[in-house]
């Protein structure tokens, strides 16, 4: 578990809902986990009772359940379809207009206005590295894309401690949960005992703390602070899934001509749809439009897949024409080349890939299956002996 | 007159500026030189490109084909409907262009050697900048070799400026369909390298063309003798932002509107190597 | 200048290119004229020291296109070594040509005798012809044609 940069208190349901009142108070638009449409999603919270109190997931390659639960817990469900890159980094917008005067001058005006102020209810730890993982690809180099940036620096994020992993989690496998690490304001993890339903709180920001004196609390006392430390150790202990103990990187690095690459293409749809899911892929195309006078043209920016066959195109077509490369693309940078371009992993092992997959491919199935080959390939087995 | 300065833009933004000239190049091919209608872009050097923009049509990425303090120069092919909106573009017509972007050709690390310079059809265009700045220079490198690859004699860009490089320059020129008329050499411009004047071992070696173009001018430099970490490539892969965040222009490890287009060939060819990678 | 190392004779072990060099003659051609055509008898071959040569096709009704020019270094023929020994290319002088010809019945005379040299020989033959091979099928694909150029023409 992270340390506490700030204070610390335990809160019970009614804390909670002064939480969600509170952020709202601040101008907040406070987005939360709800139950809609047979899934728990994303969307913007009235109260503390929209959570989904009750109700848990049942995961597994290409299959998402809501199940409900009797301990009646808010958060002891895990990675939904939506993340938070639908707000920070949004599906479609427009980066500027440009108007054509009569004398052929051009104006572009760049997209204003004061980015939402956002504070995000419930960031699994595997989401919270996701948001560092974009902060860095979309604000760490030479250029910034300032309109992410500006969502992002007003976004206040509380995490949720993971205490009831999926099937197909595998974070402790990436080093991204289920505790927290550091970027959150706040930290919630939530204790259901004989001692009731109640949440530990960390602040882990200024404004988280000064968030906290606004909540109905009581101290941190000894007990919930062990069982709150026991159910997210607990937790890592309950993974449904791992990535083979190797360096990822150099697994990938190695194995770009392995015959595995062929097998998962026999299976891959090439929908796109383990991009659409994953928190970190961040890839975007462009497209231009003008308005009916010719003369008033914007540019608009939407989240594009590597799985598309135009995402490669060059004049003379697509550098990677086959479904095998396009796998092997996805794959290859969202577990080795990431560390290149960005200096992490892509991957934080939240496991949507693998349930949101329609043909149920599992990420750290295929991994562990190029460890294999690469394996054998290593200890290649002696010629056919000849009987002497 | 004043001169506009430079000031800061978000990458993302294009920024206006005027056609001052378009000249046909070749078929399908013009040169045309941009300045700022208002505020200048910062500074480019050679081997960097910019993203232009045709009003309402989109942006492509375009390598600067001569630089003159805030004017560019770019040398545009019609491949695409954006290429063939800039290439039909006349004097007075407005763009938008961002930049610069990417790595340039490294000349200055060239300093004392002899500089090759290869350059395939269109390749000679992020290339010009580069020679027209060793040209600047005299003293500062060892001997200077252009060898040119193209596809008739009607199709060789700069034709005037290239014979013009002669003598301060060995500038060999090579086509792979000559008319009637031609003279000169015909064939492959790697068969140009036996008559360019380098010493393989320290040369500096600068590729620009089509992929297997480079592959082959790379390896048989490499066969030579020369040092693949000093044979630098222009790759070319899709690029949509040219800021790094899009993703489109990844060549595994690489982002080429950031870590390219020139890469080092000791970067390149085991990237190249792979199929559809 | 890097000739030498490149050239024809640098494909060769120092003593079977002293031996072969041996059986040169210096000729010099003058401009334009014909070396040979397109049919005729490979009775000899030569080595490119200065001008160049360049290769073309009889095609009726039309000046005969060139195929590939040679230069300093080049060997200019090679069809000498193999049956038929019959030019299937016609050369011609590009500006005055001074180069080293080789009587080719002596070559292959001393190439049957001495089996090292003449794998020697027919060796740096065939790296040149595995050159030319490389280049016509690199010119095959017309790399330069629309489209797929290189960087600099904008992919939009």
């Amino acid at each position: 578990m992270a340390t506490d940069a700030g204070g610390s208190a335990v809160i019970d349901k009614d804390g909670l809902d002064a939480l969600v009142a509170v952020l709202a108070g601040r101008g907040r638009t406070v987005i939360g986990p709800i139950v809609r449409d047979g899934a728990i999603v994303l969307a913007e919270l009235g109260s503390g009772a929209d959570l989904p109190y009750g109700w848990g997931v049942e995961l597994e390659a290409g299959t998402y359940r809501l199940r409900a639960r009797e301990d009646g817990a808010a958060f002891a469900h895990s990675a939904g379809p939506q993340s938070w890159k639908t707000f920070l980094h949004p599906p479609r917008v427009r980066e500027w207009s440009a108007d054509r005067s009569a004398d052929g001058d051009l104006v572009v005006t760049e997209e204003t206005g004061t980015p939402p102020a956002y504070a995000f209810l419930g960031v699994r730890p595997c989401d919270l590295r996701a948001i560092a993982i974009q902060d860095r690809v979309l604000t760490g180099g030479r250029h910034a894309d300032q309109g992410y940036r500006g969502r992002r620096e007003r976004a206040f994020l509380v995490a949720v401690e993971c205490t009831d992993p999926g099937a197909t989690c595998f974070c402790v496998s990436m080093g991204t949960g289920p505790a927290a690490g550091p970027g959150f304001d706040l930290a919630l993890t939530e204790v259901l005992d004989a001692g009731g339903h109640r949440f530990l709180v960390r602040a882990g920001s200024e404004e988280g703390e000064s968030v906290l004196a606004d909540l109905p609390r009581s101290p941190a006392d000894p007990a919930t602070r062990e069982a709150a430390h026991e159910r997210v150790a607990g937790a890592a202990d309950r993974m449904g899934r791992s990535m083979p103990p190797v360096d990822l990187r150099t697994l990938m690095r190695e194995t770009l001509t392995a015959g595995r690459w062929d097998d998962v293409a026999a299976r891959c749809l090439t929908c796109g749809n383990c991009t659409m899911v994953c928190p970190t892929c961040f890839c975007t195309s462009t497209e231009d439009v003008t308005d009916l006078t010719g003369d008033h043209a914007e540019r608009w920016r939407h989240w594009e897949s590597c799985f598309d066959l135009d995402f490669s195109h060059l004049p003379g077509g697509s550098v990677r024409e086959s479904p095998r490369s396009r796998y092997r693309q996805w794959a290859t940078h969202k577990l080795g080349t990431w560390f290149d371009q960005f200096g992490s992993s892509g991957c934080v092992g939240c496991g949507r890939c693998i349930v949101w997959c329609p043909v149920g491919i599992d990420i750290t199935e295929e991994a562990h299956a190029l460890h294999q080959e690469r394996e054998s390939r290593a200890a290649r087995p002696p010629g056919p002996e000849s009987p002497a | 007159m004043t001169t506009p300065h430079a000031v800061a833009h978000s990458a993302a933004l294009p920024v206006p500026h005027r056609v001052v000239t378009r000249a046909a190049e070749a078929p399908g091919v013009a040169t045309i030189v941009l300045e700022p209608v208002r505020s200048a872009l910062p500074p480019f050097v050679p081997g960097q490109f910019a993203m232009v923009y045709a009003f309402g049509v989109g942006d492509i990425p375009l390598s600067v084909s001569g630089i003159d303090g805030d004017r560019l120069t770019h040398t545009v092919r019609s491949v695409g409907a954006v290429s063939a909106a800039l290439q039909g573009l006349e004097a007075g017509a407005t763009v938008g262009v961002r930049g610069p972007f990417g790595t340039g050709w490294g000349l200055p690390a060239a300093a004392g050697r002899d500089l090759l310079v290869v350059a395939g059809g269109i390749g000679l265009a992020p290339l010009r900048p580069l020679v027209r700045a060793a040209l600047a220079a005299p003293g500062e490198y060892g001997r200077l070799n252009v060898l040119i690859g193209s596809r008739t004699p009607q199709d060789l860009l700069y034709a005037p400026e290239t014979r013009g490089w002669a003598p301060r320059a060995r500038v060999l020129v090579t086509v792979d369909r000559p008319d009637g008329r031609w003279r000169g050499d015909v064939g492959v411009v790697t068969a140009l390298l036996d008559r360019a004047a380098f010493d393989p071992g320290t040369a500096a070696a600068f590729v620009c063309g089509p992929e297997p173009m480079i592959r082959a001018t790379a390896a048989e430099l490499v066969h030579r003798g020369a040092d693949p970490g000093r044979i630098m490539v222009s790759l070319e892969r899709t690029m949509h932002c040219a800021t790094g965040h899009c993703g489109h222009c990844q060549l595994g490890p690489l982002l080429l509107c950031r870590d390219g287009p020139v890469v080092s060939w000791t970067t390149a060819e085991p990237l190249l190597l792979v199929r559809e990678l | 200048m890097t000739t030498s190392q490149h050239g024809f004779l640098g494909g060769l072990p120092p003593a079977h290119r002293d031996r072969l060099t041996a059986f040169a003659q210096e000729v010099e051609i003058s401009a334009g004229a014909r070396i040979f055509e397109e049919g005729g008898a490979a009775d000899r071959f030569w080595i490119i020291r200065s001008g160049g040569a360049a290769l073309d096709v009889h095609v009726p009704g039309r000046p005969p296109p060139v195929v590939e020019t040679l230069g300093e270094g080049d060997l200019l023929g090679w069809s000498w070594l193999f049956e038929p020994y019959r030019w299937h290319l016609g050369a011609q002088a590009r500006g005055r040509l001074r180069a080293d010809e080789f009587d080719a019945s002596r070559v292959r005379a001393a190439c049957g005798q001495d089996p090292a040299f003449g794998l020697a020989v027919t060796g740096a033959v065939a790296a040149v012809i595995a050159r030319r091979l490389k280049a016509t099928r690199t010119r095959l694909l017309d790399l330069y044609g629309p489209p797929g150029g290189g960087a600099g023409g904008g992919d939009g």
